[in-house]
């Protein structure tokens, strides 16, 4: 199993959108893929209910973890969607 | 022929087409043990769920096609919602555990609906796109209709118990040929908001939600009328009525005016810049009631001093000759605003702390919008004149009157909607340059009866004798006098305010031409005889009746 932590970039947080993308990127994966905030339980990261209701704010750090081939790749994605703070005026 | 069902109308003109229901709630499916075989609820749990998030997508992409991104978003991550992985597995246990598919859909829900709304503010919001989810899923597993405003390609009747704001602001009035509700009034927000996009409108009809969707329908917004299954005939009689009207109404141009020249501003009533062309294609000669809520709801502090300012330049540029009056903020207990405490538990919240009242309470809010029309208004030829709403007394005159001098604003005035002001009109006349009869508050008020409340919507009639005795002594009172309730949208009802003394008359963009129409062919002896005859009667539909033997062109103008 791999592991990552990342600190959340986007103002308003893993929601909304960052969150939608964030499902979305994760649930393509063909293995499990969890996300945690520091100290909390891990959730499913396909489950939009349970990555909104973890309610992780900008600037908080979560643990992602995803196991099975390609798992650094994905990783990879998800660090960047949720290190990347959304353009201006968006 | 059977006899049309009768409601009042509220928003004239004629719409035929086929009946859209709004459904009312849905409500939580009973517990128990489902009757069939767990895998057979789960499969069809999760098929229900499916076809939402599989609609749900299907909006999502005429929203984006439309070039609504907002909307497209907000649709996407509810279809996400409905696919939700740990949502199935909640309902698979659930229905494994013997629940019905509704049942299980219902409590899987309830789940995430109470982490979310223990998350904080943002994911309140996310709460009831979660609830509107649920519901929908468990309509199609109840074979309820489904929850909210429907969606239609084809144009339709839109049906409801009653409209709330969420209901119409997600409204395509291109695809709504008119409005029909069970409850309500003509002061409700259905009226209003049916008055606003000009679709034509009857409320307080008994039974409505009960004609089935599909049902074709024949509605008169005039005569309060809906014919079930009309024949073509039917249709085209009233369609060809309606358009007599409207021929009648290409004559009637240029400023407000009696047939023999007594001259009646008639101006707008708008709820924003929003409104300026709906106003201005109808003629306006200026705003008679710029309602300012706008700026101030669904926010958490005061608007920016910018922002409002720009809001109110807006629209005094737009009538560079004319005049605007605006109405300063009207909050209370029934529109209460997350920046203004409450002022504690109110049961009767048009009795409460509204209006002036709440501004008394909090100065600064007051002061900071008087200072914004200064400035807004500085430099433009527009004449710019404020009122207070919710003017009890002298004293509350006096108040608003000193706070509009304070901010440099030469013409304060207040609204007359508390009789206690309409019959001491004479004490506020002389702190103060003009008046503005509120009708909707004055005859819920005069009448003691909640203009919210459907089944009182008779109380609420303005051609009552006792509200026409209450407009008189204000239009007597030596100040001009204006009228900017939905009365001085009534064609009749023009002729006999300003019959009053009315000094102007200001309402929904889309009633101004008719009521110019009215007034273009009386004299103002005509106008002065009918509101006599009027205040003569002892009942609105005598005094309605008494009016109009005064007013004979209003029969020949179809009217």
């Amino acid at each position: 199993m791999s592991e990552r932590s990342v600190r959340i970039e986007s103002k308003v947080g893993l929601h909304a959108r960052p969150a939608a993308l964030f499902v979305q990127t994760a649930a393509k994966a063909p293995g499990d893929v969890t996300v945690a905030k520091r100290g909390g339980r891990p959730v499913n990261a396909k489950s939009i209910l349970a990555v909104l209701a973890m309610d992780a704010r900008h600037g908080e750090e979560v643990t992602i973890t995803a196991d099975g081939k390609d798992a650094e790749q994905l990783l990879d994605s998800l660090e960047e969607l949720l290190s990347t703070p959304e353009p201006e005026g968006a | 022929m059977p006899e049309p069902l009768r409601g009042t109308g509220v928003s004239p003109g004629v719409g035929a087409g086929t009946v859209r229901t709004v459904a009312g709630e849905i409500p939580e499916p009973p517990a128990g043990t489902a009757a069939g075989d767990s895998e057979t609820e789960r499969d069809t749990a999760l098929a229900a769920l499916e076809d939402v998030a599989a609609d749900l997508e299907a909006r999502a992409e005429r929203a984006a096609a439309a070039g609504n991104q907002d909307g497209r978003d907000v649709l996407v991550a509810q279809a996400m919602m409905a696919r939700d992985p740990s949502l199935a597995d909640g309902v698979r246990e659930r229905t494994a555990a013997g629940a019905t598919a509704a049942r299980a859909v219902y409590e899987a829900f309830g789940v995430y609906r109470e982490l979310l709304a223990g998350a904080g503010e943002y994911l309140a919001a996310r709460v009831r796109d979660l609830d509107d989810i649920r519901d929908r899923a468990v309509a199609r597993l109840l074979g309820l209709p489904m929850p909210g405003v429907p969606e239609s390609d084809e144009p339709f009747v839109l049906v409801a118990r009653d409209l709330a704001p969420a209901d119409t602001a997600v409204l395509d009035p291109a695809r709504v040929v008119a409005f029909v509700t069970e409850e309500g009034g003509p002061t409700s927000h259905t009226a209003i908001i049916a008055r606003t996009l000009g679709v034509p409108a009857v409320v307080a009809l008994r039974g409505a939600t009960s004609l089935a969707d599909g049902t074709r329908v024949l509605v008169d917004g005039a005569a309060g009328t809906v014919r079930v299954d009309p024949s073509d005939e039917e249709v085209a009689a009233a369609r060809a009525a309606a358009a007599a009207r409207a021929a009648a109404l290409e004559d009637a141009v240029g400023p407000g005016a009696t047939r023999d020249g007594h001259p009646v501003p008639l101006l707008a009533n708008i709820g924003g810049p929003k409104d300026l062309d709906a106003a201005l294609a109808n003629g306006a000669e200026g705003v008679g009631l710029y309602r300012t809520e706008f700026l101030f709801l669904d926010r958490s502090a005061p608007p920016d001093p910018a922002e409002q300012e720009e809001a109110y330049r807006a629209v005094l540029e737009a009538f560079p000759q004319g005049r605007v009056v605006v109405r300063t903020l009207d909050a209370g207990a029934d529109k209460p605003l997350a920046f203004l405490p409450p002022p504690g538990e109110e049961p009767n919240p048009a009795l409460g702390e509204r209006g002036l009242r709440m501004m008394r309470r909090h100065p600064d809010v007051l002061a900071a919008q008087l200072a914004a029309l200064a400035r807004a208004a500085a430099g433009l030829t527009a004449k710019l004149q404020v009122m207070a709403p919710m003017v009890t007394d002298a004293d509350d005159t006096a108040y608003f009157a000193a706070a509009c001098r304070d901010a440099g604003l030469e013409h304060p005035g207040v609204m007359i909607e508390v009789p206690a002001a309409a019959l001491r009109a004479r004490d506020l006349a002389s702190e103060v340059e003009f008046f503005s009869i509120g009708t909707n508050d004055l005859a819920q008020y005069a009448c003691a009866a909640d203009r919210q409340i459907g089944a009182l919507a008779a109380l609420q009639d303005p051609w009552r004798p006792a509200l026409l005795d209450l407009i008189a002594p204000a239009a007597d009172a030596g100040v001009p006098c204006g009228v900017c309730g939905e009365a001085a949208g009534d064609p009749a009802l023009a002729c006999v305010l300003v019959g009053l003394g009315v000094t102007s008359l200001s309402m929904s963009a889309p009633s101004l031409p008719l009521v110019r129409t009215a007034l273009a062919h009386h004299t103002l002896a005509q106008c002065q005889a009918a509101a006599a005859a009027a205040r003569s009667a002892r009942t609105a539909a005598e005094a309605r009746e008494a009016a109009r033997r005064h007013l004979p062109a209003l029969h020949t103008l179809g009217l």
